[in-house]
């Protein structure tokens, strides 16, 4: 349904098939706190919309003029963040409010009223999920347009999971990592189902850029909760092969490096005896070059009970400084003190870990 | 002099945030009018921690901040706005600010926010329901200030707090999505506030915040994204409430702070040369009080509110 009929230009009032209503205006108290100046025609498509929403008329005019609520407000706040040098991108409590709630006195209320229209005229709501992604282009951390989808969605059930995985992943294409995105997509798999594909796009989502640490997040959501894909210790052989090369490939990235213990979970044991694991510690170290996340593993390893070669300790040797102690009577505490003067933001983090060693860490 | 740590600009952030609150025509206002209770927050709270909220008009306030409240017993952003829990919390702690909690209805504001809570435990944020447990937080900080928590199934709220817990320790908005440092806090206060810390694997999470320091001694919010001053609260009150601090540099992190003023014309930004505004004029100036910045008052990190004001509010009945 298109949301303005082909080349209508002329205002509501103007209308032949609005010629019935009388417009409400907005009644702002005696006091308004901010005479916001908003544009004539949305001012009277509001007008129009407070008619038929106090009228309670569900009918195809009023699902119109919703839509042309909509989109108008949608255009006021693109045009006004536009001219704004603001960053939001970072901004937690802002990202839902301030870009998607500028009129926000009416903006929940139009949507509701649009789907009490839409249950009404028993709508197509294929068609619903079409006229959400026009709105959404441009507004994708507004969270009324993902609540909506999320009702349309829950009715149309598994027919609406590849729209849903589609509308997601055109907004992760421009950022790869919107919350919001990422908490719809997660909703949609949960609810919907859709689950086939979606390891591929986490790993292609890592091809773009092997640091999204959002992409690493799905990663392990897929792999403990696909039901296509047999569980977390299933997985654990190839997920392994496939993080040690990420690892590989760009050592100091955190992710890969939290996701190979993530995928031991609570088996702390049979992650310190996959040599996989400390063979990737010993690579890396032998490279000298971003070590600190590989120092740290062999830490933890080395916490756990985990046995060293002379290798490992040829490798630590040969990353000390000259004013380090070289007698640290063991590996352990020569790599803490390594991390120490590597890693000097967080000295006083490494210094604890020396203090904490168990007594018979290697 | 050679590495002393610069100055904060009190008196240019005083008049910045003095000017917020009175402009009600310029684009800054106009953007942020829906959301003027948070705004009032952030700006008040700043001006107590600098010693200043005397600068202000308090019973303009009040009124103001009672002609937002909706029947159903909730806050509005703005007078004739529909009430969400965001800017319920936001008005209690105005009104704590101001020590009269007592002009409320509280019964009234604690239904209200009692009602938003789930079968799951988890909170929504308003009737139309979207759940986040940034809203646990602000239910439970709310109600724990109103001493009303007795309204909330707390265990339930707890329970769904730890399903978002993820293995790298850290807490996101909904069970299995990504750790954020903003979720973080939210997640670690409301244990806090329900004795429930011993459900924080406090080593391992000490150890992710700790890692959101980057070598211009910012903090980020995630492994990999561009540092804010707004993690300086967010990150710094959860290493706080874990007895982790110490585990960041600190003397890099103020220095990082007071990069991002706007030394002419007030007010703090995300990041230093950006545009400032209120809220992270608030988290800059919070951030500083974490740190002991001279000059500044203490502030609690579950209630993000002066401590004298929680004092008051608990041990002065």
């Amino acid at each position: 349904m298109e949301w303005k009929e082909e080349g209508e230009e002329r205002p509501l009032s103007q209308r032949p098939e609005w010629s019935d209503v009388t417009p409400v205006p907005q009644d702002d108290g005696p006091n308004p706190v901010v005479p916001i100046a908003y544009k004539d025609d949305f001012t009277e498509t509001m007008d129009y919309f407070r008619a038929v929403y106090f009228a309670d008329e569900r009918s195809l005019r009023s699902l119109h003029v919703t839509a042309e609520a909509i989109h108008m407000n949608a255009g006021n706040y693109t045009v006004t963040l536009s001219n704004l040098d603001f960053d939001f991108a970072e901004n937690l409590f802002l990202e839902n409010e301030a870009i998607g709630r500028i009129a926000s006195r009416v903006e929940a209320v139009v949507w509701h009223f649009r789907r009490l229209i839409l249950e009404a005229l028993n709508a197509d709501l294929h068609e619903e999920l079409n006229f959400i992604k026009k709105v959404a282009n441009g507004n994708p951390k507004n969270y009324q347009i993902w609540h909506h989808r999320r009702w349309v969605a829950e009715k149309l059930g598994s027919d609406a999971t590849s729209k849903e995985l589609d509308f997601t992943k055109k907004i992760l294409s421009l950022d790869a990592k919107n919350y919001h995105a990422w908490s719809h997509r997660q909703w949609v798999l949960q609810e919907l189902g859709g689950w086939e594909d979606e390891l591929d796009y986490c790993k292609q989502l890592l091809e773009d850029d092997i640091f999204n640490n959002s992409a690493w997040n799905q990663r392990y959501f897929v792999i403990t909760k696909s039901p296509f894909l047999g569980g977390l210790e299933a997985m654990r052989e190839s997920e392994v092969n496939y993080t040690v090369g990420a690892i590989i490939a760009k050592p100091e990235n955190e992710s890969p490096w939290r996701y190979l213990r993530g995928l031991y979970k609570d088996d702390a044991q049979s992650w310190v005896n996959d040599p996989q694991v400390s063979s990737v510690c010993l690579t890396v170290l032998s490279a000298k070059r971003n070590t600190v996340f590989a120092l740290s593993t062999l830490l933890d390893l080395l916490c756990h009970g985990f046995q060293p070669s002379q290798d490992f300790i040829n490798a630590v040797d040969a990353l000390k400084t000259p004013d380090l102690d070289q007698s640290d009577s063991n590996l352990a505490t020569a790599v803490c003190s390594v991390l120490g003067h590597m890693d000097p933001m967080r000295v006083n983090y490494w210094a604890w870990r020396k203090n904490k060693l168990p007594a018979q860490t290697a | 002099m050679e590495g002393q740590i610069g100055d904060l600009e009190v008196e240019k952030h005083v008049q910045y945030i003095l000017s917020v609150e009175k402009r009600k025509d310029n684009f800054e206002s106009v953007v942020m009018e829906h959301l003027r209770m948070n705004g009032a927050y952030w700006g008040l709270t700043t001006l107590d921690l600098l010693g200043k909220l005397d600068m202000v008009d308090e019973d303009e306030i009040i009124s103001w901040v009672m002609e937002c409240q909706h029947e159903s017993g909730g806050f509005g952003g703005n007078v004739g706005h529909d009430p969400h829990i965001l800017y319920t919390l936001s008005a209690v702690q105005v009104l704590a600010l101001f020590d009269k909690l007592n002009v409320l209805d509280i019964d009234k504001v604690s239904n209200y926010i009692a009602g938003l809570q789930n079968e799951d435990g988890s909170f929504s944020g308003d009737m139309w329901g979207e759940i986040d447990t940034r809203f646990s937080y602000i239910a439970i900080c709310s109600l724990s200030l109103l001493q009303r928590l007795d309204k909330i199934n707390v265990e339930k709220a707890v329970n769904y707090i730890v399903s978002c817990k993820n293995l790298d320790g850290g807490f996101g908005c909904t069970p299995g999505a990504e750790s954020h440092a903003g979720q973080i806090f939210c997640c670690v206060s409301a244990l806090a506030l329900t004795g429930s810390l011993h459900h924080v694997d406090k080593d391992l999470l000490g150890w992710w915040l700790c890692e959101r320091q980057v070598k211009s001694g910012a903090l980020n919010g995630r492994p990999e994204k561009l540092p804010d001053v707004c993690y300086s609260w967010w990150v710094l009150s959860s290493l706080i409430m874990i007895d982790r601090a110490h585990w960041i540099d600190k003397e890099k992190l103020i220095k990082f702070i007071l990069d991002c003023q706007d030394k002419e014309n007030g007010g703090i930004s995300d990041r230093p040369d950006d545009a400032v505004d209120v809220f992270h004029t608030y988290f800059g100036v919070a951030g500083l009080a974490h740190l002991e910045y001279p000059g500044l008052k203490a502030v609690d990190p579950a209630y993000a509110l002066p401590v004298d004001v929680v004092n008051r509010i608990f041990f002065s009945r």
